[in-house]
C-alpha cells in the first residue's frame, strides 16, 4: 500500500528540487518549517518524532534541505514528513505538510472489528509494522 | 384648550402620543442624524416602495416594524425607554443602475435581542416585514454584529483549524462528492459507493440533502454500511475519511439519537440540512461541540429566498447567521459549476465564512465591517457541476480553505467510481503543488493538468470526459458595484 497522508502523496515521490521549492514557497509566507518522522503511521499518530524544533529563524530553503537530507540519512527506512506553521493569530497550526520520505515497503493496516449488540462494529486500525518494537519496524 | 391629563396639547410628547396614526418617520424611526454605536446590530435592506411611497417613509416602516412599532400610535410606548428600542433608519440611497430601489440603513441597539438566539434575531430582523403593502419588495442585503454579540455565540463547533488537524489534512482544498443516485439505492449498495470513492482518494463523501430514513434504506443500515466503507477506506490508504451521515429527521429526539449513533460507530462528522431550522441548527451546533464532531450544513431550501435580487434574505445573511449559530462546513456556491454564483458575490460569501475580519467591499456585496472577535471560520463547501478540468479555476478563485465535491466527476468517470476520485485528488494536488512553485496556473492550467494525466490515466479519461464542460449562464444574484466604490457607512 501507499500511505497517501501529507499534501501530495498521490503524485509520484517529490524530487529534491520540488521540495526545495515547496518550502521556498512556506518561507516566503513567514512560516516556520520543521521536520518529523516516524515508524508508526497510524493516522491517529499527531506525534511523529520531532527531528529538532521549528526552524523559526532559519529562512533559507537550502539549510532547510540539509536538514531534510540529514534525517532522511539518519532514518533512512521512516517515514519523514516536512511541515510548516503560521502563527498568524487566527491560524496558529499548520498550513502545509508533506511526505518527503517512506519505507522501501510499506506494509499498511490491518482493520480490526469487534462485533457487537445488533449489527454494531467497533473498528480500530492497526500498522502491520508497529507489531514489531521501536527502532525494528521497517 | 383641550386638556389631556395636566397637560395642554400643545405638548410635543402628548402631541406625539395622541391616539391616532402617524408616518412611521413621524412617530422616530427615521434619523437621518444618528449615528450608530458600536454596540448597534445594523441591517441593511433593499427596499422598493410602491408608486407614491416616500422612501425615507419605506425604510422607516422596515425600521419600525422590525422592532417596537405597530400601525398605531400607543401610549404604553410612554411606560418604556422606546427612544432606545426604537430602530433607527439613518441613511437611505438609491441603488445604482436599478430605478425605483433604495438602500436603506438601520440601526438596532443591542438589548433589542436575546444573547445567543439566532431565532430571536430573525424573528426582528426578518419576522414581520417582508409581507408589508407599502413595499413592492424588500431584501435584506447585510448584517453588522456588533463584538459584544459576537461573544455571545459559541460559533462553529470545530472551525476550520480544528477540523484540519483532526482530519490531519493541510495546504490543500478537502475533496468530496454526493453519493447518487441520492434516492433509491439500498444501505449495501450506497456503502460501496461510498468506499470506492474514499479508497479513490476523496477525503469525504456525502449524504445529500434527502437521504433520511426511506423504504429503500433506513438510516441505521445506511450508517452501518456508510462506517464499514469508511473504516474500509482508512485502512487501505492510512489516511483520516469521514461520510457525512445527513441525521436530518422530523423531531430533534430522532436527531439526537441519529447523532449519537453515528458518534458511537466513530463518525468525524454529522450533517444537517438548514430546513431543519435555526434553533435546531443551534441545538445541534451545541451537541457537535461537545461530542466533538464536525457538523456539516446542506443549505437545503435557501434558493426560494436567496436568489432574487430584489426580494428575499441575501445568502451573505444567511452566512453570517450559520457562522454565529455554529455550524462547520456550509455550502456557499463553486462560480463555475452548475448553480447560481457570480464571482465576486460567491467570493463574499467565503469571506464571510471563513476570514476573521471582513472589511467593508462593496464589489463582493460586503456592506459593513465585521469583527468576528476570534469565532472559528467555517469551511465554505463547492458543490454543484464542477469536475478536474476546472481544478485551476476552482483553486484560483475559492482558495485552500474550502471541500470541492466533484458527486457526478467521481462517479460519473468512465473507469468507475475508485478511478474518478483519484483523477480529482491528483488533479488537486498536481495544482497545488504548481502554485506553490510559483506557476500562473490560471494561464497554464490545462497544461499543469494534461502533464499530471502523463502519470495518471484516470486523470487523462476525466480530462477527455468532461474537460470542455462549462456551465455559462448569467447570474441573477450580482453584485450592485463595479471595482473602485467609495465605502459605505
Amino acid at each position: 500500500m501507499r500511505l497517501t497522508q501529507g499534501t501530495f502523496s498521490f503524485l509520484p515521490d517529490l524530487t529534491d528540487a520540488q521540495i526545495s521549492s515547496q518550502i521556498e514557497y512556506c518561507l516566503q509566507r513567514g512560516w516556520a518549517v520543521s521536520v518529523e518522522h516516524t515508524e508508526d503511521p497510524h493516522p491517529r499518530n499527531t506525534y511523529w518524532e520531532m527531528y529538532g524544533n521549528p526552524m523559526f529563524d532559519l529562512k533559507d530553503a537550502a539549510g532547510i534541505m540539509r536538514e531534510v537530507d540529514e534525517c532522511r540519512r539518519t532514518f533512512p527506512n521512516r517515514y519523514i514528513k516536512v511541515n510548516a506553521f503560521d502563527s498568524t493569530r487566527g491560524i496558529e497550526s499548520l498550513r502545509l505538510s508533506f511526505i518527503v520520505a517512506r519505507p522501501q515497503e510499506e506494509p499498511g493496516f490491518e482493520l480490526l472489528r469487534e462485533e457487537g449488540p445488533g449489527r454494531e462494529v467497533r473498528y480500530s486500525m492497526r500498522s502491520y509494522a508497529t507489531r514489531r518494537p521501536e527502532g525494528h519496524r521497517y | 384648550m383641550k386638556r389631556i391629563g395636566n397637560r395642554t396639547a400643545s405638548d410635543p410628547a402628548a402631541e406625539r402620543y395622541r391616539a391616532g396614526v402617524l408616518k412611521y418617520a413621524q412617530m422616530g424611526y427615521w434619523d437621518s442624524g444618528y449615528r450608530p454605536k458600536d454596540t448597534d446590530v445594523l441591517a441593511m435592506f433593499r427596499i422598493t416602495p410602491q408608486e407614491g411611497v416616500d422612501a425615507n417613509e419605506a425604510a422607516a416602516a422596515v425600521a419600525g416594524e422590525s422592532s417596537t412599532a405597530t400601525w398605531t400610535v400607543v401610549w404604553t410606548d410612554r411606560l418604556t425607554a422606546c427612544d432606545r428600542y426604537r430602530a433607527k433608519a439613518y441613511k437611505v440611497e438609491p441603488v445604482p443602475g436599478a430605478p425605483g430601489q433604495y438602500f436603506a440603513y438601520i440601526a438596532y441597539d443591542l438589548d433589542l435581542f436575546e444573547p445567543g438566539s439566532v431565532a430571536n434575531l430573525t424573528a426582528s430582523i426578518i419576522g414581520n416585514v417582508f409581507g408589508f403593502k407599502p413595499l413592492k419588495a424588500l431584501r435584506l442585503e447585510d448584517m453588522r454584529f456588533p463584538v459584544a454579540y459576537v461573544k455571545t455565540f459559541a460559533g462553529p463547533a470545530t472551525g476550520i483549524i480544528v477540523e484540519r488537524e483532526r482530519l490531519d489534512k493541510f495546504g490543500r482544498p478537502l475533496l468530496g462528492a454526493t453519493v447518487k443516485p441520492k434516492l433509491g439505492l439500498s444501505g449495501k449498495n450506497y456503502g460501496r459507493v461510498v468506499y470506492e470513492a474514499l479508497q479513490g482518494g476523496l477525503d469525504f463523501t456525502k449524504d445529500d440533502e434527502n437521504i433520511n430514513s426511506q423504504p429503500f434504506m433506513h438510516w441505521r443500515d445506511r450508517f452501518l454500511n456508510c462506517m464499514e466503507a469508511v473504516n474500509r477506506a482508512q485502512a487501505v490508504s492510512g489516511e483520516v475519511k469521514g461520510h457525512y451521515l445527513n441525521v436530518t429527521a422530523a423531531t430533534m429526539e430522532d436527531m439526537y439519537e441519529r447523532a449519537a449513533f453515528a458518534r458511537d460507530l466513530g463518525s468525524v462528522i454529522v450533517m444537517i440540512d438548514l430546513v431543519i431550522g435555526y434553533t435546531a441548527i443551534q441545538s445541534m451546533a451545541r451537541w457537535a461541540r461537545k461530542n466533538d464532531m464536525i457538523l456539516h450544513l446542506h443549505r437545503a431550501g435557501h434558493g426560494t429566498y436567496t436568489r432574487q435580487k430584489n426580494h428575499g434574505v441575501s445568502f451573505r445573511v444567511i452566512a453570517k447567521w450559520m457562522r454565529l449559530a455554529g455550524v462547520d462546513h456550509l455550502h456557499a456556491g463553486t462560480i463555475v459549476g452548475k448553480l447560481e454564483g457570480d464571482p465576486n458575490t460567491v467570493q463574499g460569501f467565503y469571506n464571510v465564512l471563513r476570514e476573521p475580519h471582513n472589511p467593508v467591499d462593496l464589489q463582493r456585496g460586503i456592506f459593513f465591517e465585521q469583527d468576528w472577535a476570534g469565532l472559528g471560520g467555517i469551511m465554505p463547501v463547492a458543490s454543484g457541476g464542477i469536475h478536474a478540468g476546472q481544478m485551476h479555476q476552482l483553486l484560483t478563485y475559492l482558495g485552500d480553505d474550502t471541500v470541492l465535491q466533484f458527486g457526478g466527476g467521481t462517479i460519473g468517470h468512465p473507469m468507475g467510481i475508485s478511478a474518478g476520485a483519484t483523477a480529482n485528488r491528483v488533479a488537486l494536488e498536481a495544482m497545488v503543488l504548481a502554485r506553490n512553485e510559483g506557476r500562473d496556473i490560471w494561464r497554464e492550467g490545462p497544461a499543469i493538468l494534461s502533464e499530471a494525466a502523463r502519470h495518471c490515466t484516470p486523470l487523462r479519461a476525466a480530462l477527455d470526459t468532461w474537460g470542455e464542460v462549462t456551465f455559462d449562464y448569467a447570474s441573477t444574484d450580482t453584485p450592485d458595484f463595479v471595482p473602485t466604490p467609495t465605502a459605505a457607512a
